[in-house]
């Protein structure tokens, strides 16, 4: 049993950095379409999210419709360190780094404070209330003025003109039209860095004391409690983790862009689902499933790129075929039926 | 006078929603799933009674028939194809995710067939506007005509339920499934109905927001349908008086926020009260409390 888990983790490590062998190979060859190339490190922050979304479905058993309100506080902190502290570190690695730790910590803080009265809540009513806390983290950054002048930092909340900045001061965050020239520190190299990272840790919380008490409490929160695991505490845990994680994945988004807005499509409800989108159909508790379909499913419209206006419709209706193929349980017996006719004349021999 | 006329626009706004929410509210009692292709039913029905409205000619009852028929069947046919081979699904995450599958779904049918550009809904409610305190207070027809609606829906489904015998199995389908197929109720039967009268619903709530906000998209059925489920959660989900509480509550804050405190941070204030209720009353309004045996 132990040596099937490792296994499993050696693969899921395996296919990550020859996926990515195979990348650079191509790249260097100069065989990747640009559009492609803009895709890869879009590929790694949806990795990381649906990795850190799966801890949180899979391991605690919430569902979350909020990742992508952590993924955006991740996001909007490291770009803004990053922009803020442009000059005085000249390093770019460094200051990813940093900005990384920041973005990560907020989203974690972020993530701890908001469990703490929320996961009392079970099921479809942690699911809604993440959803409105994503929302009400978009809708706040959009509204969000923060400038800097010799008088020191200015912060609004209703437009530029009433930070009243003097003359050569700058606008950090500018409202809806976000954070403009955020340095590009990070690139497909950092993004594969920051997935194997990612697994490295979820794959060694799941598999330790702490992660079977998480688990514990999925399956039989009562059962769990009255064995002595403090649920509140591991639920926390789990929880924090998770929505980390979904920080990372914002700062390493952040710094891919030269302009970071806060849109319903990059950080509204639609991006959770999507999300939570990949970590089901990638199998839920499995965290290579979510790296696998994460890249798919995000390189699949750009793939039907071809079909012009029908690609979202074929998306869609791949995603219901799968789902129904996948889950629905007379395709499972159906599917059992088939595999035991063609594995039925190999037993005779 | 104006704090009157705010309210009014939100119990207006409010009658939307709950309107929304009874589709979401009684599916989720019964099915136990949130529909997420809800919202996109509303687009639809919007869009259909566009198209036989402004551009057939066809006539205002013509017109709100033809959609309410095309959403409920359209309702039960989701329900047919997407939802009933996985409601023995071992997770119940799965319908959640084909449900999100019918909402692009949807949406890009919508796409392809009325295009992305908005167009500009033709209120084919002509009610005169209804002039109060000596002129100082106007209320246009849409807003009276939506509450009046509303209520008289609300009404209507609380008599069906506990007085017809469809109605019942309703309620003894959400109360157990199993039990309720050995005493004999027609389970499948009675789920596709729901979700009939939900996307009929729907069909009259599309129509409603879109006379009081003309501007249709292929994504208008998504915010409010959002918006909606959260007014369903709100007021305690699986209740039907709770999706009229929840979702005129859920109006009035709003329409009231929009006014006195920001209007960019309106969304971000509904869906804060939101919070703070369920940490509160973590069933919502009007929900019953859940007892969790060992």
């Amino acid at each position: 049993m132990k040596s099937k888990k490792l296994k499993n983790k050696i693969t899921t490590f395996l296919i990550v950095i020859a996926a990515y062998v195979i990348v650079e190979i191509f790249l260097l060859t100069g065989n990747v379409s640009s559009l492609l190339q803009g895709l890869l490190v879009p590929l790694c922050t949806y990795s990381l999210c649906a990795v850190g979304l799966n801890l949180c479905v899979g391991y605690l058993g919430e569902l979350s419709l909020g990742h992508a309100g952590f993924m955006c506080i991740g996001a909007f902190t490291g770009a803004f360190f990053s922009v803020t502290t442009a000059d005085i570190i000249q390093n770019d690695g460094v200051r990813f780094l940093l900005a990384l730790i920041i973005g990560t910590g907020c989203a974690a803080l972020f993530g701890f404070l908001i469990a703490i009265p929320v996961l009392r809540l079970n099921g479809d009513y942690l699911a809604i209330v993440t959803l409105a806390f994503g929302e009400i983290i978009k809708n706040v950054i959009n509204v969000l003025y923060v400038g800097k002048d010799s008088n020191g930092w200015h912060v609004s909340i209703n437009s530029q003109a009433e930070l009243g900045l003097e003359p050569g001061g700058v606008t950090y965050i500018n409202g809806a039209q976000g954070i403009t020239g955020t340095p590009h520190s990070s690139n497909f190299t950092i993004g594969v860095i920051l997935v194997l990272v990612a697994l490295f840790v979820v794959y060694n919380l799941t598999d330790s004391r702490t992660g079977r008490a998480i688990m514990s409490i999925r399956d039989n929160q009562i059962a769990a409690e009255s064995v002595g695991i403090n649920v509140k505490k591991y639920k926390l845990l789990g929880f924090t983790v998770s929505t980390a994680i979904a920080g990372a994945a914002g700062v390493l988004y952040a710094h891919n862009l030269s302009t970071l807005t806060a849109l319903p499509k990059n950080f509204g409800y639609n991006m959770s689902i999507m999300i939570l989108v990949f970590v089901v159909l990638g199998g839920i508790g499995s965290f290579r499933g979510s790296v696998v379909a994460a890249c798919i499913l995000t390189l699949l419209p750009e793939l039907l790129r071809g079909l012009s206006d029908y690609r979202m419709l074929i998306y869609a209706i791949v995603l219901i075929a799968m789902m129904l193929f996948n889950w629905a349980p007379d395709a499972i017996f159906f599917r059992e039926q088939i595999m035991a006719r063609i594995k039925k004349p190999k037993r005779e021999v | 006078m104006s704090f009157i006329m705010y309210l009014i626009n939100g119990i207006s706004l409010g009658s939307v929603y709950a309107i929304i929410a009874l589709g979401y509210t009684m599916v989720y009692g019964i099915a136990k799933m949130l529909n997420f292709a809800h919202g996109d039913v509303i687009m639809i029905g919007s869009y259909i009674s566009f198209v036989t409205f402004s551009q057939m000619g066809l006539g205002p009852v013509p017109a709100v028939v033809i959609s309410i028929v095309v959403c409920t069947a359209l309702g039960m046919i989701i329900e047919r194809v997407a939802y009933k081979p996985l409601r023995k699904a071992v997770s119940p995450l799965a319908v959640l995710i084909t449900a999100i599958g019918v909402s692009y779904l949807l949406q890009n049918v919508a796409l392809l067939v009325f295009g992305a550009n908005p167009v500009s809904y033709v209120s084919m409610i002509a009610v005169p506007p209804l002039k109060l305190a000596g002129g100082e207070l106007t209320i246009t027809g849409i807003t009276v005509i939506t509450i009046v609606l509303c209520l008289v829906i609300m009404g209507v489904l609380m008599v069906f339920i506990k007085k017809t015998k469809a109605g019942q199995a309703m309620l003894a389908v959400s109360e157990d499934k199993d039990a309720a197929q050995l005493m004999g109720v027609n389970v499948n039967g009675t789920i596709a109905l729901t979700f009939a009268i939900g996307s009929g619903l729907a069909a009259i709530a599309g129509i409603l927001l879109c006379s009081a906000y003309p501007t249709l998209t292929p994504y208008t059925g998504a915010m409010p349908g959002i918006k909606a489920f959260t007014a369903a959660v709100f007021g305690g989900i699986g209740s039907i008086p709770g999706a009229l509480v929840g979702g005129i509550l859920l109006g009035v804050i709003e329409i009231l926020g929009r006014a006195y405190i920001s209007s960019q941070l309106s969304d971000a204030i509904v869906f804060a009260v939101l919070i703070i209720v369920l940490l509160v009353k973590p069933t919502g309004i009007l929900g019953k409390p859940i007892f969790e045996k060992v």
